[in-house]
Formats: structure tokens, C-alpha cells, sequence
């Protein structure tokens, strides 16, 4: 029983740690991230995410990498969102209070594919990198969806990027 | 022979160390990512609360369980620069009326106002505006340096 106890004690630090560091599995849940996450409403998702390629001074993201952050009007919600623009980048909104926007410094523009079922930057403007809590960077589950996810802008968001 | 087992004590040494380091450092990165951590505080904007070279102890238990109110110091996530750390004053939260230097201005749901106490020279919400309560990293509950100046913060 005591030795339950203590490698309690040792094993949950160190899982928290690692999950913490490196990354670890998650659900993607909703459709607006749609054809990329679940392309049809039956089966979910379940991405790997990076956490350790976001430590660090610089962080490693460009424009197309797919993040999650926390929301910024939720704190307690996770979202997964798509890079459209990073900062000192003036992009084109789609339904947004202003047509163009510059985004600020240590800030991102992020999209969800799936344009009008997704609650983003069109909606609550350019966020904040601290919130970014990690890199989306393969679909693990289910066996027939396993990929590497790519890097890309979708097509047509391709010309939101006015001058960089 | 002898060589080869005094190589196998060394490295069992070895390893029992390396794996005594990893136990302590994820026992204190979970301590100070979920419970409480020391800050060391630079710069005027929180006097006379809090002076420069000040260290404080933050408490980010409050922080997940959502335990922020008007009135906290809280350390926070500069929004244009993730790498740096604020200490401010929680002056309005989600829904309140706040004046922006220049106008009054609704907090936004799941942002808050931050101040610093030191109003004429403070960098602060007024500037950057509301903060995302992403940003939240703890809240500072007392200050531990200088020691004849111990100080619960409440």
C-alpha cells in the first residue's frame, strides 16, 4: 500500500512534467476546423500536440501551422485554430469589424478552416502568443486518419495576407 | 574483472543520481506551474505596494480555480511579449466600466483590467488594454524580501 503511495507520489510530477514539455494527446472536439478534423460527424479526432516546439525565447510557428490556445473570451476553453497571419502582417477579415488589420506585435491572426462555423479571429481580432499553449502536429487516432499535419494556408485564404 | 564491476557500481550511481535530479525537477516544475512560485519584482509601477527588487510569492492555485477579484495583484503574461511578466492590480473584470485615460470602456468577457499602483508611472491596461485571463499566471498573496518587510496581501 505505501509503495502504491509513493510511486504515486514520483509518477504523477513526472507524467504532468512530461505532458507539460513535450505534449500530449487531446480530442478535437466541434467543426470548425473542418476538412482538416473530423470530416465526418461520426468519428473524432485525436491530435498530438507539441508542446516543447513552443518553448523558448523564438518561438517556432509560422503562417498555416495549425495551435491551440486558450480562448481569450473563455479561459477555461481550448481552442484549435489555424495561423493565417503573425505579426506586422496586415490581412484581409472576413466579417470582421474592420476590413484590414495589422496584427501587433507578439500577436497572431488564427482562423479556423471552416469559414462561418468558427469562432476566431474574424470574431475576437488578433490574439495574444501567450495564450498559444501548444502546436498541432499529427492526427493519432483514429488508425485511418493518421498523418502528419501540414503546414499550409488553405486555398482560399491564400491572398488574406495584404503586406507582410 | 575488477574493472568491470567497479564500471557497473559507477554507472548504477550514475543513473540512481540522474534519476533522483529528474523526480526533483518535475516535482518542482509541477509545484511552481500549479501551486505557488517566487517572483522577484523589478520596476516602479506597483509602488507603493510593492518597490523594485521585491520578491514575492505567487499563488497560481487561484488563478485555475478562478479565484481572481477586483483588488488582487496578480503576475501576468505581457500580451505583445510572452516571455515577459507583469505585476498589476485587477482593477475591473469582465462587464465593469473603466476609465482608459481618455474614455470609459466595458471589460470584455474573459479579459480583465490590470493597473498598476503607481498610476502616473505604470505601463498598464490603459495602454494595452484589457488582458485575456490566459494571460493569468498567479496572484500575488505575500511578500517575502525584504524580510523586515514581510507583507500578507490580502
Amino acid at each position: 500500500m505505501f509503495r502504491i503511495f509513493k510511486s504515486m507520489l514520483v509518477g504523477i510530477p513526472i507524467s504532468i512534467t512530461f505532458c507539460d514539455s513535450i505534449g500530449y494527446v487531446a480530442r478535437v472536439d466541434g467543426t470548425s476546423m473542418q476538412p482538416v478534423f473530423n470530416p465526418d460527424r461520426n468519428h473524432q479526432d485525436y491530435v498530438f500536440l507539441n508542446r516543447w516546439i513552443i518553448k523558448g525565447d523564438d518561438i517556432g510557428l509560422q503562417r498555416g501551422d495549425i495551435v491551440s490556445l486558450v480562448s481569450p473570451k473563455d479561459p477555461g476553453q481550448k481552442i484549435i485554430k489555424r495561423i493565417v497571419g503573425v505579426e506586422g502582417d496586415v490581412v484581409s477579415t472576413l466579417d470582421y469589424k474592420s476590413n484590414v488589420v495589422k496584427v501587433p506585435q507578439g500577436h497572431i491572426w488564427v482562423e479556423g478552416d471552416h469559414v462561418g462555423h468558427s469562432m476566431d479571429s474574424n470574431m475576437f481580432g488578433p490574439v495574444s502568443m501567450g495564450l498559444v499553449t501548444a502546436k498541432a502536429s499529427s492526427i493519432i487516432w483514429p488508425p485511418s486518419r493518421w498523418q502528419y499535419l501540414k503546414s499550409e494556408v488553405p486555398v482560399h485564404r491564400l491572398n488574406a495576407i495584404i503586406t507582410s | 574483472m575488477v574493472v568491470n564491476s567497479n564500471f557497473t557500481g559507477v554507472l548504477k550511481k550514475f543513473s540512481g543520481t540522474l534519476w533522483y535530479l529528474v523526480k526533483f525537477g518535475c516535482v518542482t516544475h509541477c509545484v511552481m506551474e500549479y501551486f505557488g512560485d517566487f517572483v522577484f519584482c523589478t520596476g516602479p509601477s506597483m509602488e507603493p505596494t510593492i518597490y523594485t527588487n521585491n520578491v514575492v510569492i505567487s499563488d497560481q492555485m487561484s488563478v485555475w480555480m478562478k479565484r481572481i477579484d477586483k483588488g488582487d495583484i496578480v503576475i501576468a503574461k505581457l500580451p505583445h511579449d510572452r516571455n515577459q511578466l507583469i505585476c498589476k492590480r485587477v482593477t475591473g473584470l469582465p462587464g465593469d466600466r473603466v476609465w482608459a485615460g481618455y474614455s470609459y470602456q466595458k471589460v470584455p468577457r474573459g479579459h480583465v483590467w490590470l493597473e498598476g499602483d503607481n498610476k502616473k508611472n505604470s505601463t498598464d491596461s490603459r495602454e494595452y488594454g484589457p488582458i485575456p485571463q490566459g494571460l493569468l499566471r498567479g496572484k500575488v498573496i505575500c511578500r517575502i524580501w525584504p524580510l523586515n518587510d514581510l507583507k500578507i496581501f490580502s
